[in-house]
């Protein structure tokens, strides 16, 4: 957001492929490096750390958030945010949650239901961003506090028990295949078909053309406000289904279910290496960020050390990781910089 | 271009009526009565403030707050937060002050944050009944007890000692908010009781806080679970609480090994009595609870009592027909804990 | 809107009055004081007023920092967790023996630390405000946390607690207004009248023709952020007094609340344009609505929605606004207004 931030990035609009794939498989490198470091250390002290149960329930967790980032991602590299993603998630968990339990339709049904949902509210950002030039933190801000009023509105004091679900809906929380739970594997579908889109596509190229350069994108032609609508539509799409997770992992819902969440899931982003300035980052990146976090909270209470810790952890993760991407990016410029000179 | 995002406006606007319309269909009534008017001729105006406005817990309490009200020709409002936060509650106090209702309800966040609203309205000529968790002794002319705490610091270590093989093992407390009166005092009573004898192979490992809220309860029943391979029994003086954990340990399926007590609604339990998860627990009646409450603010309003310690009064159809004194520091209690498990689950419906 | 100079040619002063974000932010009020007194007819009692204002002061004060810091194009997400950590420290001192007039120094410092913090990350590291407010708003809620545990301490002085609850004698002026007022005349002084209010509206505009006409961007910046931290300690040392209870969660969700005030207030969000009168009246527009739905037992949630879409419509409006004045003036043929008399929100977008 601060202007001196596009100054200091520099560079006209052309895709800074080399740089890009290097930063971004750093980051993912250190995080994986990172994460196996701090497991091997917590077994130590926990032996429950390591065991396939614990991995699969942190790894399960954590796929919620990751998918949440993976939206969330596509719309900082436009350059935008989008805050209302908790409010999209609860508003779409509770929607499926109160249709199943009024039998209205049947789990395909619902779960489809959600996905819908979840796309039109984040196509409702999508045109409030593009269509009315709101900038993007206001345009979200307002939907935070609108998407959720609506939930509280719908859900009223009622709360969805799980006994209202039908049976065997949540078991997808807890199910694998071939060892492999299946939310990982959802989040693991996600991440593949976005990276290969992101990276292999023209729409892909021209996103991050748009976070990057928005002046000379337009120069060049390309349709900033149709990829930013489709950026924000993805991630009420992806908050749609992570609502809907939502439901399968906690079976009670009310009308605040997912509220706080907005906080990992850009801390998931920023962890990631996306970079909020737009234009860089990879939504693997935002999947193990958020996958990052939720070993931390788990690393924290095996260990033993107090859950008020967690707080200061996540806030000294967030400010590091942006540390290191701004330090890594002076060295790249640096090193352009020398090049040029030569 | 603007009648084109006008348009499209309309189009996203009736796609979101359609979806509200399929989503609300039917669904409870909103929480909020309409506009008040003045109090119905010989009845009062009574407002129902709660922990929070989401807690099924306080719905059953006010189903016996409507009916009492029925009865008498009074007017129940219901206000409250969304989340059980003290300073969400202050805001709502002061409304109700200003617009001079009879009596106020309350079920306080944190006793001493509502108290100098309540004093206000006491000042002001409400009346102040506190029911469930109490708000600082002198901001209130009554406070409607459930359960004497004692007994129930007594209940929930019998419980835990039931349910842990010949009563040894780790047990833990999954408990409401860190703030709350009623569970604070409760634990307290509960270690109290622990310490003594008949308890001492029974060793609680941890007291962990869910808020009341169902998703935090949930997590931190499964950080328990796995921080504490050896856990036995997991006791929750919540409602909200105890079908959290119990729901937890059914679907990791560790009810042979692990199980739940505390203090749960029957209909909640009942199939976590059958699957052996939670074979007892107990609780009190609810709505019960939320009858007296309002028959004791009508007696204040009316002048029949004042709140003073040795007061007495009746009211028919609660505590057998026998009169209630109340207490020191102006307590009333509605009686003991009831236990439930497979015996009668059934034969209660709320 | 621009405190630069605008056109003289083509446009009566009125026309320019009337297009003004402020006026529209009184008629605002206005209308809604006149929507508060159709719904309630408690709406314009003494009482009212009192309470109308205490439950926003909190947010109010910090919205007048927060002002200054998004004029000059940066934000501080972490207000809330600074206002928790001083609440947290406060009482955990108090609850050590350190008597208040220790305390509340000490916790001012730290709220300049913290303060100090977030503006070296920002103005020495070059790291994006956004981000680095994200990671302490994180952080210091931690630190509170971590401070104070989930316990609460409540046994404050009256003499403090009235400092938050109570009014200035012989009126029912509540001491939180009184300081809101003071703060909001010497941040608009500083902001509108001083040599560094000018700085805060260039570095907002542009940093680097900033930094060329010798303004010490980087000073200013950390100024900055000091002072939101400072004033977000006052904030938490007022919302401990009024709620006369010290906990580690205090505050949280104000920050939401401030920025939407902020934006409310006719202040763009990419910097360079704003007024504290604005923000001061969206301050009050904001307490009258809250007010008013709350009495007319309009539910939380519908306030939730208002609030939501007015801060939408306060950015459109006056784009649309802007677009329907330019195609009036190519139609009349005169030249399009410059850059500077541009409502907010239509600056940078592509």
């Amino acid at each position: 957001m601060a202007k001196s931030g596009v100054t200091a990035r520099g560079g006209a609009g052309r895709t800074r492929g080399p740089w890009l794939s290097t930063v971004a498989r750093q980051r993912e490198l250190s995080l994986v490096a990172i994460m196996v470091v701090l497991g091997a250390l917590v077994s130590i002290g926990a032996p429950q750390f390591l065991t396939p149960s614990n991995l699969s329930q942190v790894a399960s967790l954590a796929s919620i958030i990751a998918i949440a980032a993976v939206g969330q991602a596509l719309v900082v590299i436009t350059r935008n945010i989008d805050l209302s993603v908790e409010a999209m998630m609860g508003l779409v968990a509770y929607c499926v949650a109160i249709v199943l339990e009024r039998h209205v339709l049947d789990a395909p049904a619902a779960i489809a239901f959600g996905l819908g949902l979840g796309l039109v509210l984040g196509m409702i950002n999508g045109v409030i961003v593009t269509l009315l030039r709101v900038p993007a933190i206001v345009a979200t801000l307002g939907t935070l506090s609108i998407f959720r009023g609506v939930d509280y509105l719908v859900a009223g004091s009622h709360q969805v028990p799980l006994a209202g679900l039908p049976p065997g809906f949540t078991d997808a929380a807890r199910d694998s295949i071939l060892g492999i739970p299946i939310f990982v594997l959802v989040a693991l579908v996600v991440v593949v078909i976005g990276s290969v889109v992101l990276r292999s596509t023209r729409f892909g190229r021209q996103v991050y053309a748009v976070g990057s350069n928005p002046e000379a994108a337009a120069i060049l032609g390309i349709p900033s406000r149709l990829i930013v609508f489709t950026a924000f539509s993805l991630c009420g799409l992806l908050s749609g289904v992570a609502g809907v997770l939502w439901v399968m992992q906690f079976g009670t819902i009310n009308g605040t279910s997912a509220t706080g969440v907005v906080l990992s899931v850009v801390a998931a982003v920023v962890v990631g290496g996306v970079a909020i300035f737009g234009g860089s980052g990879s939504l693997a990146g935002a999947a193990l960020g958020a996958l990052f976090l939720g070993f931390i909270a788990n690393a924290l209470i095996l260990v033993g050390l107090s859950q008020f810790w967690l707080q200061a952890i996540y806030g000294v993760v967030i400010l590091v990781a942006i540390s290191a991407d701004a330090l890594i990016l002076r060295r790249i410029q640096r090193a352009t910089a020398a090049r040029r000179a030569r | 271009m603007e009648r084109r995002s006008s348009g499209r406006f309309i189009a996203l606007a009736s796609v979101a009526v359609l979806i509200f319309a399929a989503c609300s269909s039917g669904s409870t009534s909103s929480p909020s009565a309409a506009v008040p008017t003045a109090a119905p001729a010989g009845g009062l105006t009574v407002g129902y403030l709660p922990k929070d406005i989401v807690n099924q817990y306080f719905a059953a309490a006010k189903t016996g707050v409507d009916k009492a009200a029925g009865e008498t020709g009074g007017k129940v409002i219901q206000v409250g937060p969304n989340e059980a936060k003290a300073d969400l509650q202050i805001p709502f106090i002061t409304d109700l002050t200003t617009q001079k209702v009879s009596a106020i309800i309350i079920s306080a966040d944190g006793k001493d944050e509502v108290a100098p609203s309540l004093k206000a309205a006491m000042k002001a000529g409400i009346k102040v009944v506190g029911f469930d968790s109490s708000p600082a002794v002198g901001a209130y002319d009554v406070f409607v007890n459930q359960v004497d705490f004692s007994g129930v610091g007594v209940n929930l270590s019998d419980w835990a000692c039931e349910l842990a093989p010949s009563c040894t093992g780790d047990i833990a407390i999954l408990s409401a908010a860190a703030t709350a009166t009623n569970q604070n005092a409760w634990i307290d009573l509960m270690k109290t009781t622990l310490a003594t004898d008949k308890y001492k192979g029974l060793k609680l490992v941890d007291t962990v806080y869910g808020d009341d809220d169902a998703t935090k309860s949930t997590t931190q029943a499964q950080a328990l679970l796995t921080k504490y391979p050896n856990l036995k029994v997991i006791v929750a003086p919540t409602t909200v609480g105890i079908l959290a954990a119990a729901q937890v340990v059914a679907q990791a399926g560790k009810s042979a090994t692990v199980k739940v007590t505390g203090l749960g609604f029957p209909n909640d339990m009942k199939p976590f009595v059958k699957d052996g998860t939670s074979p007892v627990f107990g609780l009190w009646s609810v709505p019960d609870l939320g009858y007296l409450s309002y028959m004791v603010a009508a007696k204040l309003v009316s002048g029949e009592i004042t709140g003073k310690e040795g007061e007495t009064f009746t009211v028919k159809g609660l505590n057998g027909d026998q009169p209630y004194t109340i207490g020191k520091d102006s307590v009333v209690i509605l009686g003991p804990a009831f236990r439930f498990d497979a015996t009668n689950v059934d034969n209660f419906n709320f | 809107m621009s405190a630069a100079v605008t056109p003289a040619n083509g446009q009566r002063r009125w026309t320019r009055l009337l297009a003004r974000w402020e006026t529209l932010l009184v008629v605002a009020v206005v209308g809604l004081v006149a929507l508060g007194a159709s719904l309630s007819p408690f709406f314009l009692t003494p009482g009212n007023f009192s309470n109308l204002v205490a439950a926003l002061m909190e947010v109010a004060i910090m919205a007048l920092p927060m002002t200054l810091i998004i004029v000059a194009a940066e934000i501080d997400l972490s207000v809330e967790s600074m206002a928790g950590l001083a609440s947290a420290i406060l009482g955990f001192l108090w609850a050590a023996g350190v008597p208040l007039w220790i305390g509340i120094p000490v916790v001012l410092v730290v709220g300049a630390l913290g303060g100090l913090m977030n503006g070296l990350l920002v103005a020495r590291g070059g790291l994006p405000s956004l981000v680095v407010t994200l990671g302490t708003l994180a952080l210091f809620r931690g630190l509170a946390l971590i401070v104070l545990g989930p316990r609460g301490v409540s046994d404050f002085p009256p003499a403090f607690t009235e400092l938050g609850f109570g009014h200035v004698p012989g009126t029912l002026i509540p001491w939180p207004f009184v300081v809101f007022v003071l703060l909001a005349l010497v941040l608009g002084i500083l902001l509108h009248r001083t040599w560094v209010g000018r700085q805060i509206y260039a570095i907002g505009k542009n940093p680097g023709t900033a930094r060329f006409s010798g303004v010490r961007v980087t000073r200013v910046r950390v100024g900055l952020f000091v002072l939101s931290g400072l004033i977000a300690a006052l904030a938490g040392i007022i919302l401990t007094s009024r709620l006369s209870s010290a906990r580690a969660d205090a505050g949280s969700g104000m920050t939401l609340t401030v920025v939407t005030v902020v934006l409310l207030g006719g202040v763009n969000i990419f910097g360079g344009s704003g007024t504290i009168p604005g923000v001061a009246l969206a301050v009050l527009a904001v307490a009258v609505m809250q007010n008013a739905l709350r009495l007319a037992s309009v539910t939380v949630e519908v306030q939730s929605i208002a609030l939501g879409l007015l801060l939408i419509l306060s950015v459109v409006i006056p784009t649309f606004a802007h677009q329907a004045k330019s195609a009036l003036d190519r139609v009349r043929g005169g030249r399009p207004p410059p850059a500077d008399s541009i409502a907010h929100g239509e600056a940078a977008l592509s």
